[in-house]
């Protein structure tokens, strides 16, 4: 007998990963060798990854800038979407707000843009973004389309 | 992180031989094409064939090049895989910069 399409839809996976953008490349290589990332399509995966990979970096980045700390990334398939959740004890949002990501205006008579475009790209690639602090703990969470 | 540059009459090539262009190496991707682009070639082809991902990190090292290799030149890019295009298309660089859908296209563009 085939197994319960339960057993499918509840796989998930945790992964801790260093603030450091190599150990980020090393995780996500990781991560997308596992289920449930691992069995869905080639255009999910890639929107997965940029989204999470964007996340990460920012962690980097901006909460843990002069320190190093973990990161935590769980990633569920709950129905037909990617629940996500990244989680770090670095410093938290500014005003406790994600970042806007408003796109850049490319009319090619100014200077291009050489960075900026990471939370342009989570927020157009994930949905129900949630940003929460919990005592010392950024909880970032959002779900994608698979 | 390895970038081969190759010579083509007027047409200097750079094929990335390598899986991603991300944060953790784009300063260093940024580094190499200034030197490898310090040439008269008339245009230059970045090949990313072998590329399966870029980040925004990766995506601002290429702006960087570009920039570089002005304003009289372009950086032309070629053969980019399905996630590359993706960040492309979602930032609308693919508006700015001269894309080809594979080395081959772009340089018989040049004859």
């Amino acid at each position: 007998m085939t197994p319960p399409p339960e057993n499918v839809r509840s796989s998930k996976t945790q992964i801790t990963i260093a603030s450091d953008f190599l150990a980020i490349r090393h995780g996500l290589l990781i991560l997308f060798s596992q289920e449930p990332l691992a069995g869905l399509s080639d255009d999910c995966r890639g929107r997965a990854e940029i989204v999470i990979a964007e996340a990460l970096n920012n962690i980097v980045e901006h909460a843990y800038a002069d320190e190093f700390g973990d990161i935590e990334v769980s990633i569920g398939l709950d129905g037909t979407e990617l629940a996500c959740q990244i989680a770090d004890k670095g410093r938290p949002m500014p005003d406790s707000q994600l970042p806007a990501g408003l796109p850049h205006q490319l009319d090619g008579g100014g200077d291009l843009p050489e960075g900026g475009f990471g939370w342009f790209l989570i927020r157009s690639l994930a949905k129900d973004l949630r940003y929460s602090r919990l005592e010392d703990e950024n909880r970032l969470q959002f779900r994608l389309a698979t | 992180m390895e970038l081969l540059a190759e010579n083509f009459d007027d047409v200097l090539v750079i094929r990335a031989d390598q899986d991603r262009i991300d944060a953790a190496c784009a300063i260093r991707f940024k580094d190499l094409m200034r030197d490898l682009t310090q040439t008269s070639a008339a245009r230059i082809i970045l090949d990313m064939s072998k590329v399966a991902f870029i980040d925004s990190s990766g995506l601002g090292a290429i702006v960087a090049a570009m920039k570089a290799v002005g304003p009289d030149r372009q950086l032309e890019l070629a053969g980019l895989t399905d996630t590359v295009q993706k960040v492309f298309r979602l930032t609308r660089m693919d508006t700015i910069f001269k894309i080809h859908d594979s080395l081959a296209f772009g340089m018989a563009k040049a004859s």
